[in-house]
């Protein structure tokens, strides 16, 4: 007897126990499962949940191997050592820092749902396939594990769980678990020192007093808000040359994904479109506002609301958000023209948190969670009044 | 008889779980999320508003008859604002810097719902003593969550309770802060202060089937 034949004896004699939604859950991802409905017709389509995952992960698996070379770049650098960026060195410094982060928001992850699926009795859902692959690529490298189980568990349970489990939740949440890193530690999620591989230690060390060059790695928006020289060129921003977290840097992989996406019929281009224009309006408005001097050098905001409208697009995470959380079909409108309302105010208000709220350069996190919260009233609208538009036209047919 | 009939005892306990305010009622939350970042705000706050209703409920109760309906409203804020502002004097005449952490809390005490609600409901139904075993009842139902949603943020946000350093200190790096535990700025701010009392809510409804509502 085959392995495919005993799980399927194995599964009949655990009907009714308790573990068997954890046991369906591997059984399901080793083949498919020898159950068929016998009611009423079906369309058969290829389009599942698990091949939708699949491909949301195959699109991520570029930016998080650029991810590992990012990450062993800038430690070599900021330490002094550089090495090629296209170097086993890199690569492999930032697979042994990255590993961890992956197995960590997996591990934890479907531990928790499948908990969750034996106390409710469901089977489990595969739900945190995507959200396990986002987790790793949205922190910055030096998180400690601990603190990234702490905000998992947070994100599965209060994000997800308790709205009834994948499909029913109002935040995206990958993005809630960053909100919380982001809120509850901010030192880690923050600053000059997380964002390059060991920098953190390196200052530890030096607080204790050892004799060692500082290391630091601020991130353009991080170095914008404060008023420094960014001393990185449009090139490595748009290629991902830069300090950030782990996953976003390289806008190109991220706008191949995004291609890529669009092509398969899974992530939305009026969402992905709408907020470029969003960011860009919002950009441009900004420019305008100095370019006709109403706002003086030494302001605050001054640095972010100079920065060419066009830049925004390819610094911090804007782009990563916008292809992969905005574009999140759970949490997201629903309507197409829901869909152009929730994007263009996310970039708007993306590029607004980052210009006027420099504590919280990354507004594209809190632009999504925040139409994340909307969306549904959005399509609520936009579903009511093209059902008062029939309406109009059908007392105009018969009047 | 004795003092507690078993009417009476239900009057007190009742609160305390199965139709506590905040869990159940889901009143005053506005000042459970805005002074429980530490666990000695939550305590006095917790002890003002016992005070505050036990002895309001027995005002109201004693002059109900000849409260006219039409004005009852003002005449309850008259009461409150007058034991809210007795409060007020002591915590700053015999704890002032505390009375500073609850700030303007105390002096909203006035607008906490749960009074209002059982002035309304109760005192203007009842005798002085129901009243006052009633008053107890709620406020110390309030009372109980507010000290463990304190208990819990004072502990994870600031490693502290009732100001001892009982997680080591944090910026010594002693205790567990010597592993790399870090305090969880999050517990301090508001929105974690209502996903925590979520989680109270949480937890008393799955021991308590019978409190899920069904609609």
């Amino acid at each position: 007897m085959g392995l495919k034949e005993k799980l399927h004896t194995i599964k009949e004699k655990g009907k009714g126990k308790k573990w068997l939604p954890a046991f369906e859950a591997l059984h399901t991802f080793l083949y498919t499962p020898n159950e068929t409905t016998h009611s009423g017709g079906h369309i058969k389509g290829a389009d599942d949940l698990k091949r939708t995952m699949t491909m949301v992960v195959l699109a991520l698996i570029p930016c998080l191997i650029f991810g590992m070379f990012n990450t062993g770049y800038q430690h070599f650098n900021a330490f002094g050592t550089p090495v090629e960026f296209l170097s086993m060195d890199a690569f492999w410094y930032g697979f042994l820092k990255i590993l961890p982060l992956v197995v960590v928001s997996y591990v934890v992850g479907l531990g928790i749902e499948v908990l969750f699926a034996i106390i409710k009795g469901h089977e489990v859902e595969e739900g945190y396939f995507v959200t396990g692959m986002l987790v790793p690529l949205i922190v910055p490298v030096d998180i400690p594990l601990w603190m990234l189980s702490v905000a998992v568990i947070f994100g599965v349970v209060i994000g997800k769980e308790i709205f009834g489990g994948t499909g029913m939740n109002i935040l995206n949440p990958a993005l809630t678990i960053r909100a919380f890193l982001f809120f509850a530690y901010p030192t880690w999620m923050s600053g000059d020192k997380v964002w390059v591989g060991g920098a953190v230690e390196r200052a530890n060390e030096m607080a204790a007093g050892a004799d060692v060059a500082a290391v630091s790695g601020e991130t353009i928006l991080g170095s914008l808000a404060q008023g420094k020289e960014v001393a990185y060129s449009v090139y490595d921003m748009f290629f991902g040359f830069i300090p950030g977290s782990v996953g976003e840097t390289s806008t190109l992989l991220i706008l191949l994904a995004g291609i890529f996406l669009i092509f398969t019929k899974i992530a939305s281009w009026r969402i992905m479109l709408s907020s470029v224009i969003g960011a860009l309006l919002m950009g441009l408005l900004f420019n305008g506002v100095v370019n006709a001097g109403w706002i003086s050098e030494g302001s605050r905001f001054y640095s972010l609301m100079s920065t060419e409208f066009w830049h925004h697009l390819i610094i911090g995470g804007f782009a990563f958000g916008v292809v992969f959380m905005a574009t999140d079909p759970v949490t997201g409108s629903q309507t197409n023209k829901g869909k152009w309302i929730y994007g263009f105010l996310i970039g708007f208000i993306s590029i607004l948190i980052r210009v006027f709220n420099p504590a919280y350069p990354e507004g594209v996190m809190l632009a999504i969670l925040l139409m994340n919260v909307f969306a549904p009233t959005i399509d609520h609208y936009v579903v009511q009044g093209n059902v008062k538009g029939r309406l109009k036209r059908l007392k105009a047919k018969t009047a | 008889m004795g003092l507690l009939s078993k009417k009476d005892v239900k009057l007190i306990t009742d609160p305390l779980a199965d139709n506590n305010p905040i869990t159940i009622q889901v009143l005053g939350i506005c000042s459970a999320l805005a002074i429980t970042a530490e666990l000695k705000a939550s305590i006095v706050m917790a002890i003002s508003v016992v005070f505050v209703l036990a002895i309001g409920n027995v005002v109201i109760s004693l002059i109900r008859n000849i409260i006219p309906s039409k004005i009852r409203i003002i005449v309850q804020l008259v009461v409150v604002a007058t034991l809210v502002i007795i409060v007020d004097q002591v915590l700053k005449a015999f704890a002032y810097e505390l009375s500073k952490t609850l700030s303007v809390f105390v002096g909203l005490i006035i607008t906490n719902c749960i009074i209002m609600g059982r002035f309304e409901a109760f005192a203007l139904a009842n005798g002085p003593w129901r009243s006052f075993l009633d008053g107890i009842g709620n406020s110390a139902g309030y009372g109980i969550i507010l000290v463990i949603v304190g208990f819990f943020r004072e502990l994870l946000g600031s490693g502290t309770l009732l100001g001892f350093k009982v997680l080591g200190d944090a910026i010594e790096k002693t205790g567990v802060y010597a592993y790399g535990y870090e305090n969880n700025g999050f517990m301090l701010l508001a929105p974690m202060a209502l996903i925590t009392i979520g989680i109270i809510i949480w937890v008393q409804r799955s021991r308590n089937i019978a409190l899920i509502e069904h609609n």
